[in-house]
């Protein structure tokens, strides 16, 4: 049994719930409802004179079965942003939605519970989403299955590499049964052998099930090879200041063409972007 | 495709996780055993050197005996029945007190880190009571409760359930902030974010916590054995006590190493379930686990 079918959500998820495992390029903003929109959102940090503008109204929507990179230079507000979505925290003004749909967050650290083996600590999110115990044991096989850990479910996180720990991260957060999935630079401390394989790795798995991803980095060709659309950020205070929509034709590589000139594209943006703040 | 993917991924993580691993024979860990039990041996040794050698100089002639006398007198006491019934009450005690001590000191220290108000009202008595020594409370104690057991038992509660209150705190103060936001995100709230994550987290500060615990408990332990006399009821003190009024050197210090060794054993499983909890933990430098 697929883990998908277990999501009987109500029909009016919207058109892209469905997604098939070829995902067009132009799904874009313009579809029936969004899986997460933000509307204007602002957020300041501390009061007077030290109040420090994080987000300055940053409006943008992803659609359901969306993947959206967000991509920025250090203080643009990305992981402020996340938490914002994820509720977390709350907005100093404007609207964050996700449409009561599940969220779950996956930070660039694994998080893992160290006193937990790596089986237990998939389990403890189905365990806080109320899955009855006699489910659990199948439901944490199958997703140490789906992220390719068979066997290691006995491992602690320590004795674990680190490509291995995130991906029981990752195996966590699908245990979460999101529709929605935020991602905090998820790759950002592994090595590029290791990231290159979980790109795969996580294109597959987004594939198999509806999955609306946000994805953060600062890595501008993981944002290049991953995302359907691109969104760049600007710093201090964090605005939407482009969007790349990224065509989508057959599977891609971190070291393709295609995603070499699109990485190109945006670097300049950032460059521009970044000279603003020289002196 | 997907093969491929999979058989490059189970590739990669074992050729990490070969690399971490390390080999363990057996004459490896008759040398960790050895290299672990030398230095105590040696330390021993050094001690009764120079315990015979100021035996020798004649020093206080008439009261110290030297060691080959002292460890007869142990070992003659070994084969009586009092040392072993004096042993059997210390015990007792000190398992009822540490017990006692234990459930107290949890409760208030998950109280205590849970309720603001009342970690402002009693979060500094708690440090305070620590630096209280505890013959200071016998006084007290046994105003309150005469020369009882109950008396030692109060002494030894006050002494050691602030270590343990203090370290479970400490442990839920030091929850790292990032797990405690993945298990927001996972949906832990209240109660069960207590369960699943602040608790457990707060394990190995605990156990520091109940470890100096137990070495406050055995102090106060000793010190109300000394000084609460109860008729009738042979304890390790009770025999110090003794031999402090009869003069019988020997005597004493045959108790005192009595006493260490019970110190010492009981600290040492309190050493191993901290090394036991932090090697789950992946706390430990893995050259220092063997």
């Amino acid at each position: 049994m697929s883990l998908t079918d277990r999501r009987a959500g109500p029909p009016d998820r919207g058109p892209g719930a469905g997604r098939s495992a070829t995902r067009t390029a132009d799904r874009g903003q313009a579809q029936g409802r969004a899986a997460i929109s933000l509307t204007q959102v602002s957020k300041v940090y501390g009061s007077g004179r030290s109040a420090l503008l994080a987000l300055d109204k940053v409006s943008f929507t992803v659609a359901p079965g969306e993947f959206v990179c967000l991509i920025g230079a250090s203080g643009c507000g990305k992981s402020t942003l996340l938490s914002l979505v994820a509720g977390l925290d709350t907005a100093t003004s404007g609207e964050v939605s996700t449409g009561g749909q599940r969220v779950s967050l996956m930070f660039q650290e694994p998080a893992l519970f160290p006193w937990l083996s790596a089986a237990r600590n998939v389990e403890l999110a189905l365990r806080a989403r109320g899955v009855p115990k006699t489910e659990r044991r199948q439901r944490t096989a199958e997703l140490l299955h789906t992220v390719n850990l068979d066997g290691f479910g006995d491992k602690r996180p320590h004795e674990l590499s680190g490509g291995m720990r995130q991906r029981v991260a990752m195996a966590r957060a699908l245990g979460q049964d999101a529709d929605v999935l935020l991602m905090d630079e998820p790759f950002g401390a592994l090595d590029a052998m290791t990231r290159d394989l979980l790109h795969d790795e996580l294109e597959r798995i987004c594939a198999e099930r509806t999955l609306t991803v946000l994805f953060v980095t600062h890595n501008v060709r993981e944002a290049a090879r991953l995302g359907d659309r691109v969104i760049v950020l600007s710093s201090r205070p964090g605005r939407v200041i482009e969007e790349y929509q990224v065509p989508r034709v057959g599977p891609r590589r971190i070291d393709s063409v295609e995603v070499a000139e699109m990485a190109a594209r945006i670097t300049d943006r950032l460059r521009e972007e970044m000279g603003r703040h020289g002196h | 495709m997907a093969t491929d993917l999979q058989r490059s991924i189970s590739g990669l993580d074992s050729l990490e996780l070969n690399a971490a691993q390390s080999d363990r024979g057996p004459g490896k860990i008759a040398r960790a055993a050895w290299a672990a039990l030398w230095p105590k041996l040696l330390a021993i040794a050094l001690v009764l050197i120079i315990w015979e050698l100021v035996h020798l100089t004649g020093w206080k002639e008439n009261v110290i005996k030297g060691p080959a006398t002292v460890l007869s007198d142990l070992w003659q006491q070994l084969h009586h029945a009092l040392l072993w019934r004096a042993i059997g009450t210390t015990l007792r005690r000190a398992v009822i007190g540490y017990s006692l001590a234990l459930v107290i000191g949890s409760v208030i220290g998950v109280l205590v880190a849970r309720i603001p108000p009342l970690r402002a009202a009693v979060g500094s008595i708690i440090t305070g009571l620590q630096t209280m020594p505890s013959i200071a409370w016998f006084p007290f104690a046994i105003i309150l409760f005469g020369e009882t057991t109950l008396a030692i038992l109060f002494v030894m509660i006050l002494g050691a359930a602030p270590s343990i209150a203090n370290g479970l705190i400490t442990g839920v103060d030091y929850t790292p902030p990032l797990l405690l936001r993945a298990g927001r995100t996972m949906g832990l709230r209240g109660f069960t974010l207590y369960r699943y994550l602040v608790l457990p987290a707060s394990v190995p500060a605990y156990v520091a916590g109940m470890k100096q615990g137990w070495a406050f408990a055995w102090r106060s332990l000793m010190a109300g054995e000394l000084l609460v006399l109860i008729f009738g009821q042979s304890s390790i003190g009770q025999l110090l006590s003794q031999d402090q009024d009869t003069f019988d050197f020997a005597g004493a210090t045959s108790v005192i190493i009595v006493i260490l060794i019970i110190g010492i054993a009981v600290d040492m499983l309190f050493s191993k379930l901290d090394l036991a909890v932090r090697r789950r933990r992946g706390l430990l430098d893995p050259s220092l686990s063997g």
